[in-house]
């Protein structure tokens, strides 16, 4: 069903390199990471939500418009910042205001400015974080209502890392951006990403607003004999060592029995569902 | 103005270590009765945090009666929270010394704060 506070729709998308039937949805204003392993297909499914890639299957409504009627709405960072060696930052910028009907020249030359990029500058003489910077000036002086961005911090030193990141937050302070952004760094999305969606095999494996995730699931550890108090539960990932299990599962309430359970932390919630398999009954799972 | 500083790799959510550090600054005295925090906006901007998860540690602190929302002018540390009664400066430079004393010592960082942590902990339970 469509809501108008839906900023973006991914509906049964499905591509070469093994993405099968692909669906989440995300709300106006939500900072959402995109997880999985290598090979997951996050760029695949970042680039059809940018519309730089047609999906064989499936579609991607932007603001419950198709993609190629949203490009305007959208500012796309990818891994390879698609930047002219050969301009400077300054006609780089001059670019962007041709490119881009809403260009906002006097925010992406304020940007500029905190990221200490020189106008003069040569694209081709800038470092990898510079350059990351300038593509994100880029995006953001396109004033997007949603903000695609693969991988942005990679390559990155922390310094750089948390300029970026607040130059990013503070747009989604002042304008409620929505952001969609891939990473596979848990520790980049403590306390700036408030959604997650897990890509595995190819699917969603686990898409839902962090908080109340993880207020849903449980991290269970007890001796293998006592396995059949997880029955009842939604078993994501076991793994025994020993005569030893570790189980998250989705629960709330106390489970019974020699079992000792607390509530995950974000780490323990995006590994569990990166490693998980395909939620399988208790007795198909082999031991790690 | 409290700066926060935020250690992703902790294992504690980020909401709740800016809650914290509030909550250490309004003990110790850094932060006084009518100190304003941070807007959501600038804390998103300085330390790279979603704003919203500095609302949510602003609404906590709020519900504990440690800080009020003023329409339109900010956040604020409450008045009233205070202890004047309490030599502060005279125990924080007797603590310094000691610290110098367990850095001279050859005490790590580390060891010092397991230290401190042991002996608060024998006296609560004292």
């Amino acid at each position: 069903m469509r809501t108008p506070d839906e900023a973006l729709a991914v509906e049964g998308v499905s591509h070469s390199y093994g993405l099968r039937d692909c669906s989440f949805t995300v709300r106006r204003g939500a900072v959402v990471a995109l997880l999985g392993r290598n090979g997951a297909g996050k760029t695949t499914v970042l680039r059809a939500v940018a519309g730089l890639l047609r999906p064989y299957g499936g579609r991607v409504l932007i603001f419950g418009e198709p993609v190629e009627r949203g490009l305007a709405r959208i500012g796309y960072v990818g891994q390879q910042a698609a930047l002219y060696p050969m301009l400077t930052v300054a006609q780089t910028l001059r670019l962007g205001a041709r490119l881009n009907p809403r260009w906002d020249r006097a925010h992406a030359i304020s940007l500029l400015g905190v990221g200490g990029l020189r106008a003069t500058a040569r694209v081709g003489s800038l470092s990898v974080g510079q350059r990351t910077r300038l593509a994100l000036v880029l995006a953001l002086g396109k004033r997007p209502d949603l903000l695609v961005l693969d991988e942005p911090l990679a390559g990155l030193d922390p310094v750089a890392r948390t300029e970026l990141i607040g130059a990013l937050m503070a747009d989604v302070a002042d304008r409620g951006t929505t952001v969609l952004m891939s990473s596979h760094v848990v520790a980049e999305i403590e306390g700036v990403c408030d959604h997650v969606v897990v890509l595995g095999d190819g699917r969603v494996r686990l898409a839902a607003e962090i908080e109340p995730a993880l207020d849903q699931h449980r991290v269970a550890a007890g001796p293998v004999r006592d396995l059949g108090v997880l029955d009842d539960h939604g078993v994501i990932e076991l793994r025994r060592d020993g005569d030893e299990f570790t189980a998250l599962v989705r629960a709330v309430a106390p489970l019974a029995g020699p079992v000792t359970w607390h509530r995950p932390t974000l780490d323990e919630l995006l590994l569990a569902y990166l490693r998980a398999g395909v939620p399988q009954p208790i007795d198909e799972v082999t031991p790690a | 103005m409290i700066v926060f500083r935020v250690d992703r790799r902790s294992g504690t959510a980020v909401y709740a270590q800016l809650v914290r550090q509030v909550q250490q600054a309004v003990r110790t005295g850094r932060l006084a009765p009518g100190d304003r925090l941070p807007t959501a906006r600038e804390v998103a901007e300085r330390a790279g945090i979603n704003p919203n998860t500095v609302l949510r540690a602003y609404r906590d602190l709020e519900v504990a009666g440690l800080v009020e929302p003023r329409q339109g002018s900010g956040t604020f540390v409450r008045a009233g929270l205070a202890r004047p009664a309490a030599d502060l400066d005279g125990l924080r430079a007797e603590l310094a010394e000691w610290f110098e004393r367990a850095r001279t010592a050859g005490l790590e960082p580390a060891d010092i704060h397991a230290l401190i942590a042991d002996v608060g902990e024998s006296h609560a339970n004292a």
